[in-house]
């Protein structure tokens, strides 16, 4: 018994520190052909969210192809993070945007 | 050798203007009026493309050229009313157009592959050719702030397209 609620504590103390069990959020936003801010860590679970102010489609296309996210007109796009590694994005249509997300475990 | 050809021409194009008028820079209504003929042109020739090609990539370049350069002339449209501004023709603009013409008879008598590489080829050229008009002529020349700023962001833009471009370019090799 008394081991069992220890575990459920760690456990419960495990989710309160690490982000990974939380699934945030992060924000980034495009405006005037870039990706502010260029380059941000996250966590496995997170999801970005890019919100571009532009009067033309973007997208957020990661090179190791994991992901291709449409980012419409003055519009959102995301996308939920699902391995870690290092990921390098550009945008298809105007590939002098760039972006880099630093996604852990 | 065709890129260098279509980057003077459009150099010559910026520089055809008249003697009198060659130390004289280009007012605003001047101004937008060739960047807004520059973006017609383009959608003009990915029209072409997207009757000629069966290419993806070609096709799905062209279809982002329609896109975007239609949005950034309909932003200059909206601007040119607010601020009252009548576009004005110029010798710069009808010497684009000129030159535009030339260029798609020549892409009109091409089809399949050598249509894709001699369209691909010439956005490279076209867009390199227009992002320096912008980066020392038109955007330094312009006067308004806020069309200076449309322009500035226009040039991101097709600086966006003039690697896209190259990309597809590239992947035709």
């Amino acid at each position: 018994m008394q081991v069992k609620t220890g575990w459920v504590a760690m456990l419960a103390a495990l989710a309160l520190v690490s982000p990974a069990f939380a699934g945030e959020t992060i924000h980034i936003r495009i405006d005037k052909l870039m990706f502010d801010p260029p380059k941000i860590s996250a966590h496995v679970g997170d999801t970005i969210e890019w919100a571009s102010s532009d009067f033309v489609v973007h997208t957020a296309t990661a090179r190791n192809k994991d992901w291709d996210v449409t980012i419409p007109a003055k519009g959102v796009g995301r996308v939920t993070l699902k391995r870690a590694g290092d990921v390098a994005y550009f945008c298809r249509f105007h590939p002098n945007m760039t972006g880099e997300i630093a996604v852990e475990p | 050798m065709r890129f260098v050809a279509t980057a003077a021409g459009f150099a010559l194009a910026l520089a055809s203007v008249p003697a009198p008028a060659q130390n004289a820079k280009p007012n605003d209504a001047e101004i937008a009026h060739i960047a807004y003929t520059a973006g017609v042109i383009d959608i003009k020739a990915a029209q072409l493309a997207l009757q000629k090609s069966k290419n993806k990539e070609v096709r799905d370049f062209a279809q982002n050229m329609v896109h975007d350069h239609t949005a950034v002339n309909d932003q200059a449209l909206a601007l040119v009313k607010k601020l009252k501004v009548t576009p004005q023709d110029n010798d710069t603009s009808k010497a684009l157009v000129k030159q535009a013409a030339a260029k798609r008879a020549e892409l009109e008598k091409l089809s399949g592959a050598k249509f894709d590489k001699a369209y691909a080829d010439n956005e490279v050229a076209y867009h390199k050719a227009v992002d320096s008009a912008l980066e020392t002529v038109l955007i330094p020349d312009a006067t308004n702030a806020e069309l200076k700023d449309l322009l500035t962001t226009g040039l991101k833009i097709f600086q966006g397209h003039e690697q896209h471009a190259e990309h597809v370019a590239q992947s035709l090799n």
